[in-house]
């Protein structure tokens, strides 16, 4: 049985180029880059050259703008509660009702320690409520986080617009914005986007999992969550993780020269897999289905039929997605994204994300929309709601 | 990723008895559309057998296998039978299913328990008179629509102590979480009620009921492990008679293990002043 992987918004194939830049750094070049002798200089050379990729990666004015971290949500943690650290006084922040739950749960945990926090809405289409946004910045902001793009529907927040709206407001409050999910998928510009700080992930783009970047501008402090040695220039301290921060490097050198190939290709297929389930199954609708997404996500309710069974009729024959339903997540409510979004109870508990990457081919996709229709029919022949999806039948013309 | 057993597996890949009897005896339904997982169970009943049941099941992976596993538990038995199983029954014919998925037996212990609230034996029964059945009853869990009476029932049949387990059970607490305090209230108020009804004098009757049912159960299996055995030959006030087979009559270690195991077990669970005899 092939394996057809459509969850790249959960992680990615490690790139076999970048796996081979890593190696040397296990077994032979595996000086410490703070070592003084000689032997240790490929060490410290790979960090300052995956500190220029990732400068490129995110177009900043320097390399001392880059901040190698584990994952994506360190690099949340450590930006939102550096930035906070070095502002103690003002005691409001906002963020939206969508975020990924390093910053969400960051977010309530803040509250706790006394913070007031505003969690700013989106419409179905998954859009973010900037008036909203705008009425809730004052003079007591400390700091605004919005994702650049959400991970279950991949819609794309004006993260620009959003800089103009809050620094309008108050030219002190600081704007974080979680790229992970852009990372890889749409062009990232910090200079354009004017964000003091911005996280992405490895495993996202094809680097290994457990390590990340944080962007922060030079103009904005942070103080650092790992106390410890100089690493870093002191914002983040622990040995540096030279095969990873190496292999993360070339990754987003290559993927930000694969972003035509996204934006075309990969959007391609996406939208192909997206029209060939839509006009094949009565009971599957879109959610958040707007020009604004990156070009790899597309989320689709199937309606009166529940995610998970879905996902495990699909694993059976080999493909790979994931599910807002409430059952693949061990907690009993469905995804906090869909129902930001009021996504319908008919078919929030059956929506599944396909994710697709660079390597995904044609003839998967085809595959895919060959093989989902049946699982979908028998599992709405299970389904209690049968007068419903008769209706729905009807109305649909099929 | 979940850990399923091989027949968790087998029962969502190929549900068996999928589907809807048009001319059912009985009716039952449990969950919601809202909730995430609904179940609706039929039953066609004769001379007081199920001879044939159906169901129809929106939900996950062991919502669908604990839905098909109940409909071919209930086949061919009597209704006294089908009345017996609880959600530990579905859990035990799975082979098991993941805590956090227990309410997933839950479900279609309720649903079976409604299809039997709806039967009368003179026939088929509205789905409007099954909901009304559920009215005396106090919600707790506002989010997920669970029952006091319900809680309860799991805590019973699956002797539940924490309010995470009475979560994984009925999902009730699983949302927004206002109701954890009540949902801990109903679990000490089950616990103090167990503990009353524990110490409160025992009956003539009750004691030797009881003290047959722990010889049975308990004693007997630990002397049967050793090749021996053990039944009940008379009990008069505190003095219990009991006769010894197999390995353990006439062995050395005879007297001791009565004295030291047989009696103490007694003296702990029924009575203090017990005092057991061999015949």
């Amino acid at each position: 049985m092939n394996l057809i992987y459509l969850d790249n918004n959960a992680t990615t194939k490690v790139d076999d180029k970048v796996i081979k830049v890593m190696m040397p750094y296990f077994g032979e070049k595996y000086g410490n880059a703070s070592s003084m002798y000689e032997f240790a200089r490929s060490a410290s050379d790979a960090i300052k050259a995956a500190r220029e990729q990732m400068k490129y990666f995110y177009n900043a004015e320097n390399e001392k703008e880059i901040i190698f971290t584990s994952c994506g949500s360190e690099s949340a943690n450590l930006a939102i509660r550096g930035m906070l650290n070095m502002n103690k006084n003002k005691r409001h922040i906002i963020t939206t009702k969508v975020e990924h739950p390093c910053v969400l749960n960051l977010y309530k945990q803040l509250e706790k320690e006394g913070y007031k926090a505003d969690y700013i809405g989106v419409n179905s289409n998954g859009e973010l409520n900037l008036e909203e946004l705008d009425e809730k910045v004052n003079s007591d902001t400390a700091l605004v986080s919005v994702m650049y793009a959400n991970n279950e529907t991949g819609v794309i927040f004006p993260i620009k617009k959003i800089v103009e709206i809050v620094k309008a407001k108050n030219p002190e409050t600081k704007v974080f914005s979680d790229g992970v999910q852009a990372a890889g998928k749409i062009n990232i510009d910090v200079q354009d986007l004017g964000v003091d700080a911005m996280g992405v992930s490895g495993h996202k783009f094809h680097a290994p999992k457990g390590v990340g970047a944080l962007y922060v501008n030079s103009k904005t402090l942070i103080t650092p969550l790992i106390i410890g040695g100089h690493q870093e220039r002191g914002k983040r301290a622990g040995t540096e993780n030279v095969p990873y921060i190496a292999g993360m490097g070339l990754a987003a050198e290559m993927a930000k020269d694969a972003l035509k190939y996204e934006s075309t290709e990969v959007k391609r297929l996406r939208d192909k897999l997206e029209s060939g389930i839509i006009k094949r199954i009565y009971n599957a609708r879109v959610n958040a289905g707007i020009n604004n997404r990156v070009p790899n996500t597309t989320n689709i309710g199937f309606e009166y039929i529940e995610g998970e069974l879905i996902l495990l009729h699909l694993s059976d024959i080999g493909i790979c997605a994931s599910s807002g339903s409430a059952c693949t997540s061990g907690s009993l409510e469905p995804s906090h994204v869909l129902r930001a979004l009021n996504v319908p109870f008919t078919s929030i508990h059956g929506s599944i994300r396909f994710s697709l990457s660079r390597f995904t081919k044609e003839k998967e996709i085809d595959y895919v929309i060959e093989k989902l229709p049946p699982i979908i029919e028998k599992l709405c022949a299970i389904s209690p709601y049968q007068d419903e999806l008769n209706a729905l039948k009807k109305l649909k013309g099929f | 990723m979940w850990d399923y057993s091989e027949k968790v597996i087998d029962h969502y890949r190929n549900p068996r008895n999928v589907g809807k009897i048009d001319d059912a005896d009985a009716v039952g339904l449990a969950g919601s559309l809202s909730c995430g997982d609904q179940l609706k169970i039929y039953l066609k009943i004769k001379d007081n057998v199920v001879i044939d049941a159906k169901f129809q099941t929106f939900g996950c992976g062991s919502a669908v296998a604990s839905s098909s596993m109940l409909t071919e538990m209930i086949i061919g038995k009597t209704l006294d039978e089908v009345r017996k199983i609880t959600n530990k029954d579905i859990v035990d014919a799975l082979g098991g299913l993941p805590p956090e998925k227990m309410h997933c037996s839950v479900m279609g212990y309720e649903a079976l328990e409604d299809a039997l609230k709806s039967y009368h034996a003179d026939g088929y029964v509205s789905l409007d008179e099954i909901n009304s059945n559920k009215s005396a009853d106090k919600v707790i869990c506002k989010c997920f629509d669970v029952t006091e009476n319900q809680i309860w029932d799991a805590i019973k049949t699956n002797g539940l102590k924490t309010v995470e387990e009475v979560t994984n059970y009925t999902k009730a607490g699983g949302a927004c979480g206002h109701c954890k305090e009540a949902i801990k209230d109903i679990i000490d108020t089950y616990y103090q009620k167990v503990a009353k009804e524990e110490n409160a004098p025992l009956s003539a009757a009750q004691k030797i009921l009881k003290i047959g049912k722990i010889i049975d159960t308990q004693i007997a299996a630990e002397l049967q492990k050793d090749g021996g055995d053990i039944t009940l030959q008379d009990i008069d006030g505190n003095k219990v008679y009991v006769k010894l087979r197999g390995k353990c009559s006439g062995c050395k270690n005879s007297m001791m293990t009565l004295k030291g195991f047989v009696e103490n077990t007694l003296r702990n669970a029924v009575d203090k002043d017990i005092e057991v005899i061999e015949v």
